[in-house]
């Protein structure tokens, strides 16, 4: 039996961030999750935007924690050495219902402290962002609105937190947590039991199903479905900053953003299943996505597309922020609710969280060398011929370029798979290094890659996995179809 | 800076496959002193090495072989003709006469007299197409599937449905048998064969796989490893007919739906592309719009026959032999013109010069019987030739003589006129 004093369900941004707060204190601190990597559903398939409260509804939990920690983000992208690119946002404004929404928008804005929120004729719009539709009547700009690599955002929070010494068990699934005299005891897993002093439930997608294991679910949770294109780096029309439609109380719209790998992202749809298993595209969504970004951006060239994705956003019914922290069932603490504004949100979260537990009495003693920073995998591509030598002279696997497209050498791979939380599937590795994340989408690295986890894992070839408990790459031995 | 390492070479070739091995010889042949062929898998033969079926050399050599002993013989060649070989080492980017390569001894820079692009094609991926649905394990494309099972002795799937009739798809449905997998459909959005009519023959039919023509798949289903594919057959516009879906259990899913040249190296040293073939624009030598730069293989265009890259190369590595001596002739050049019932002519201009008689490749728009092939300049007939049966599969040729060559002055246009289209 496993003994720790807190235990986070759930490895995605909420999660992580959290832990990572919880790495400065002493005290044993475990994070699982039931996918095979840190990034959880809706963080690794997010937009990546981390934006201002402009749009927030006024006076909710939500913009007061979106608002601090928009104001953090860029301290962890220094510390943590995550990419981020400060792009600013364009709400182009099309039509004569969008303009009446400008003065409500504007005004919400300065409402939350968002001063720098305008809008601007069209001339000047379109001498910023050229590649608009000519025919706007103006847009609204937003220059602290930037773009953050997700992926790499939660992986670097969490080796930082591993580094602080909190433990991560992933491919491990919750399925029961007993209570005994009004307190959590213990958390059974897919991987053993596990008694915790504090359970925090941060399960995003699937918080509603653990809330119920403690009696205190009065909610629901569904998928919000977006589908997104990826476009490649050679696409010849790409934007230079993040354009979005004029937002609606549901969603911010169809996005067309440029990335930190310098690829063109579009997406998302907001359509609402039961599901939470389903990650399918489909042939209205991904229609949808490229009539309403091609109404903004006419010239985008959707035949450069490398790939189509879903990302799963959780939404609660009823809506809202809820951090609970249970009276019901002591040491247990509920967060719900963290929708699409959760990545940057997350920031916050963590400190949020930690304060509540506090305040219910969690004595924290401050952890003697306690390590800020991080640094991340050194990228060949990119590089100058002689940083490229230079490299390649400290680690000679530096000279062998495993994925062609996107230039990702085997040295960078080997450290992804080695470092802690490292990655033990093919797309982790695609998360951390991006070899398989170009135009030949892994058809050429795949299979290296694939012998890479093998050896640097242990296991044979047929055990390594795309992602997941059981998406084997190969033909598994144990499937007896 | 100090540790970096240049060479300077005569002729530099890029990929060691079939292209590159025949252009090496070549350009060795025609007297370059040193040519030097960088290749950054371990070992010469390119996609050859995990061709194991046979078909290959008929046109070149008069008999049946292999891909790996096809490539045998020209990586001989190319060791007896004196070319070097740089395996293990990549190709990262081409400036105006100078290649940038990485291995694990470093970064080295080649100074070349003349280049050869010979880099392939790389296959098209399920999001070329906009195939809608879930993203599990179990989806390869062909060429993958083949390097998995060939060359890594590993074992893809059991139930299987393949997507596409190009060459590829057809040899793995009857490879994937072989190994004891169950193929359940091979199918087509085109209402006719995408790849050779003998690869139908020898893989499908002889297997009793069925081809499923004027279909496509409209949906992937499988949250861990694919468990199904939908497909539907397709309307004269290709768009699916609702209604008529059929859903096919399955754990794989290849994809054999068309191949596109690997221009990125081609594209850092700026070299001018055709938006149809997506290879580099050339002239009847393979020389591209950089003078010192020439390109063949499925750089170029994607070829059927592995015969007909061997053959190009080869003229494309002795032109760039002569380029660098500085002897290779110039004269005015005219663009070629793919006309009615032509998808594209490569090369894309003839140089006026009558050393030589020059080769036209086209392909077809729609597959045809009783077919003429036409290739016209200012009015005048310069080349044609008849074929029983035609189809955008088959690479086709025609010869214009050398005279006619260097008395050229416009445009050259080839056409195609079916007696009977069959699409």
């Amino acid at each position: 039996m496993v003994k720790t004093d807190v235990l986070i369900i759930g490895a995605g941004a909420v999660g992580v961030a959290i832990a990572r707060e919880f790495s400065k204190f002493r005290g044993r601190v475990l994070v699982c999750d039931r996918n095979d990597d840190v990034g959880g559903d809706a963080s690794k398939s997010c937009s990546g935007l981390t934006s201002t409260s402009a749009t927030m509804p006024v006076g909710t939990l939500e913009c007061k924690i979106r608002t601090i920690a928009h104001t953090m983000v860029d301290v962890l992208c220094r510390d943590l050495d995550i990419p981020i690119i400060h792009c600013g946002s364009i709400a182009p404004v099309l039509t004569d219902d969008q303009m009446e929404q400008v003065p409500k928008l504007l005004d919400k804005a300065w409402q939350n402290g968002v001063w720098d929120y305008e809008f601007m004729p069209r001339e000047e719009i379109l001498e910023m962002e050229p590649t608009l539709n000519p025919a706007i009547r103006g847009g609204i700009y937003s220059p602290r609105d930037s773009q953050i690599n997700q992926f790499l955002m939660v992986v670097a929070e969490a080796e930082n937190a591993a580094e602080n010494g909190v433990e991560f068990l992933l491919d491990c699934e919750v399925t029961g947590i007993e209570t005994r005299d009004g307190r959590v005891r213990r958390v059974i897993t897919t991987k053993g039991e596990i008694e915790a002093t504090w359970v925090v439930n941060a399960a995003g997608l699937h918080c509603d199903d653990i809330a119920k294991m403690v009696g205190e679910c009065d909610f629901a949770v569904h998928p919000r479905k977006g589908e997104f294109y990826v476009l490649g780096h050679d696409t010849p029309v790409k934007v230079k900053h993040i354009i979005s439609s004029v937002p609606t109380p549901k969603t911010r719209g169809v996005l067309v953003i440029p990335t930190t790998d310098d690829n063109v992202l579009v997406g998302p749809t907001a359509d609402d299943v039961e599901d939470k298993t389903d990650r399918k595209t489909t042939r209205a969504g991904l229609e949808e996505v490229r009539t309403k970004a091609l109404e903004m951006v006419p010239g985008l060239c959707f035949a450069d597309t490398i790939t189509q994705f879903v990302g799963a956003r959780p939404a609660r019914v009823p809506e809202g922020y809820h951090i609970l922290v249970s009276e019901k069932a002591r040491g247990y603490v509920g967060i719900s609710g963290i929708r699409s504004t959760g990545l940057t949100a997350s920031l916050a979260l963590g400190k949020y969280v930690v304060h509540e537990m506090r305040g219910a009495g969690l004595a924290l003693e401050r952890k003697v060398g306690w390590v800020r920073t991080r640094r991340g995998i050194v990228k060949f591509a990119g590089k100058s011929d002689a940083e490229k030598d230079a490299l390649i002279a400290r680690d000679p696997l530096y000279g062998k370029i495993v994925c062609r497209c996107e230039q990702v050498t085997e040295a960078e791979i080997v450290q992804a798979i080695r470092r802690p939380v490292g990655a033990r599937t093919l797309d982790a590795v695609k998360r951390r290094v991006r070899a398989g994340m170009g135009r030949c989408q892994s058809g050429f690295c795949g299979p290296q890659v694939l012998a890479i986890l093998s050896r640097e894992l242990g296991i044979p070839e047929s055990d390594v996995r795309k992602r997941g408990v059981a998406a084997f790459m190969l033909d598994h031995p144990t499937d007896n179809n | 800076m100090l540790g970096m390492k240049t060479k300077t070479c005569d002729v530099v070739v890029v990929g060691a496959g079939p292209a590159g091995l025949s252009a090496a010889e070549a350009a060795k042949s025609a007297g370059a002193g040193n040519v030097l062929i960088v290749e950054r898998d371990a070992a010469a033969g390119g996609i050859l090495r995990q061709c194991i079926h046979p078909g290959f050399g008929l046109k070149v050599f008069g008999e049946e072989l292999t891909g790996p002993e096809y490539a045998e013989r020209y990586i001989e060649r190319a060791a007896a003709a004196g070319a070097e070989l740089l395996t293990g080492t990549t190709a990262l980017e081409l400036r105006d006469r100078e290649l940038v390569c990485a291995s694990p001894s470093g970064i080295v820079n080649l100074r070349f007299g003349a280049l050869v692009l010979a880099m392939g094609c790389r296959e098209r991926t399920r999001a070329n197409l906009v195939i809608p649905g879930a993203r599990p394990s179990g989806i390869y494309t062909a060429g993958t599937a083949q390097k998995l099972i060939n060359l890594f002795g590993d074992k893809v799937g059991r139930e299987v449905v393949i997507l596409g009739s190009g060459d590829i798809g057809m040899i793995m449905a009857r490879r994937l048998t072989l190994e004891g997998a169950h193929v359940k459909a091979v199918v087509e959005l085109l209402p006719f064969l995408a790849g050779l009519a003998r690869n139908k023959a020898q893989c499908l039919d002889d297997f009793g796989i069925p081809l499923l023509l004027s279909h496509t798949v409209v949906d992937i289903d499988g949250v861990d490893r694919l468990t199904s594919v939908t497909i539907a057959p397709v309307d004269e516009k290709r768009r699916p007919i609702p209604g008529k879906e059929e859903k096919i259990a399955c754990d794989t899913l290849l994809l054999s739906v068309g191949l596109i040249p690997e221009n990125e190296l081609s594209r850092t040293g700026g070299i001018a592309l055709s938006p149809v073939t997506r290879g580099p624009v050339v002239n009847q030598f393979k020389q591209t719009s950089n003078p010192a730069v020439f390109a063949c293989g499925n750089v170029l265009h994607v070829n059927d026959l592995v015969d007909h890259v061997s053959v190009e190369s080869a003229e494309a590595g002795r032109n760039a032999a002569l380029y660098a001596a500085g002897a290779l002739p110039s004269a005015p050049a005219f663009p070629t013109v793919a006309g009615p019932g032509v998808r594209y002519v490569c090369p894309q201009s003839v140089v006026a010069d009558g050393g030589e008689d020059v080769t036209l490749f086209f392909r077809t728009t729609l597959p045809g019987r009783r077919t003429e092939f036409l290739c016209t300049s200012g009015g005048k007939v310069l080349a044609t030739r008849k074929s029983p049966r035609t189809s955008p599969g088959t690479m086709e040729q025609l010869v214009i003589p050398k005279d006619a060559v260097a008395a050229l002055d416009g445009p050259v246009e080839v056409r195609c006129e079916h007696g009977e289209v069959l699409a």
